[in-house]
């Protein structure tokens, strides 16, 4: 599905509730609605399939909104499991958060926002979330950028709340390939969609370091591998962004 | 376990040990600037765990997918990544030509 060209600039109305509107089609627009419906149908099976209610599931998504969370505690919650060791494979599955957070935050809040205004928007944030909001809010007047915000998050997390519920109650008619074919959507979507934001180098020369640096890590059983490789692969990055802008100071200083 | 007992699990292994990263970053990131060289390294951090985590469901897969060759998980990716190269830079398309290999080589070399 080709995006269709868009102008941010002139696409809502010049309201707070205009610019929310456009956070909701801008939703719809975005692969994330698809990868949505279609994890979370998953992540609804997977609940069904592990004897927990429906209102368990969709509180689940609603709370968590966190894919790869929410399938480590259901898998985790079987006879026999350390809750505790379950919490830690939570937290550290979930680290990407906090660079998401802390790299939107500056991009969108305004000079007058209280942290008690920016908890909803921060509890939108994922992977899905931050992609969409990177690629539209600089194109949005500052004020708007938040309700913009909103409006993708209430829209992607609003549609995962109904589409746990939905593969709850078709838990037994999906084909057997269902539930892995669900689980793939998120490291396939991930990939193609951060790869599609990357312009700088440095987006690209991180995406590329966790690829190469992560499994090496994983692999080996070193302990907290997401963290590592996100500050290795993540600084080497940032280094190489130096090393570029250095570079072109240099070259523009030399006549 | 009670429908109660199974949601104070919920709260608090799921949803706590997840959300303290979100108000960590609320607490880290209010005071930064757009401009400002921590965030530059934050952003590459944050992109970099999006490959990590992307490659830690290919080579550690829960679930389910453990049930696919990783030879066909790795088959899946790569492929989905050149049809996303391939097909203007189409998200979407990668998704769905990644997500046709999976399935088709699963029922070809799977358990």
């Amino acid at each position: 599905m080709a995006e269709p060209p868009q102008n941010p600039g002139t696409a809502t109305t010049g309201t707070e509730a205009g610019a929310f509107v456009f956070g909701v089609r801008t939703a719809f627009r975005s692969v994330f609605a698809f990868v949505i419906v279609f994890t979370y149908i998953g992540f609804g099976a997977l609940c069904h399939d592990y004897g927990l209610s429906v209102g368990w599931g969709m509180l689940s998504t609603a709370l968590q909104w966190a894919g790869p969370a929410q399938v480590i505690l259901v898998t985790g919650l079987g006879p026999g499991t350390v809750l505790i060791e379950t919490a830690v494979a939570v937290a550290l599955s979930s680290v990407r958060f906090l660079p998401i957070v802390v790299s939107v935050l500056p991009l969108v809040r305004r000079e007058n926002s209280s942290s008690w205004q920016l908890l909803v928007p921060v509890h939108f944030m994922a992977i899905s979330v931050w992609v969409e909001a990177m690629r539209h809010a600089p194109g949005l007047p500052r004020e708007h950028r938040i309700p913009f915000c909103n409006g993708i998050g209430t829209t992607l997390l609003g549609l995962g709340v109904v589409f746990t519920a939905v593969g709850y109650y078709m838990q037994s008619l999906l084909p057997a390939m269902f539930g892995a074919a669900a689980m793939f959507i998120t490291p396939i979507s991930f990939l193609t969609s951060a790869a599609r934001n990357a312009r700088a180098l440095l987006d690209k020369a991180a995406l590329a370091a966790g690829i190469v640096i992560g499994p090496v890590l994983a692999l080996n059983h070193v302990p907290f591998d997401l963290l590592w490789t996100g500050i290795i692969a993540g600084t080497l990055a940032y280094g190489l962004h130096r090393v570029q802008r250095a570079r072109a100071a240099t070259t523009d200083a030399t006549p | 376990m009670s429908e109660l007992q199974s949601i104070v699990i919920l709260v608090l292994v799921g949803f706590l040990p997840s959300e303290v990263w979100r108000w960590l970053g609320l607490a880290l990131g209010r005071g930064l600037d757009e401009k400002s060289e921590i965030i530059q390294w934050v952003r590459g951090v944050a992109t970099a765990l999006i490959g990590a985590v992307v490659m830690r469901i290919i080579v550690i897969p829960p679930g389910t997918l453990a049930g696919v060759p990783l030879s066909v998980r790795v088959a899946a990716l790569a492929i989905g990544f050149l049809a996303f190269v391939l097909f203007r830079r189409s998200a979407f398309a990668g998704v769905l030509v990644g997500e046709a290999v999976l399935v088709t080589g699963a029922i070809a070399f799977g358990s």
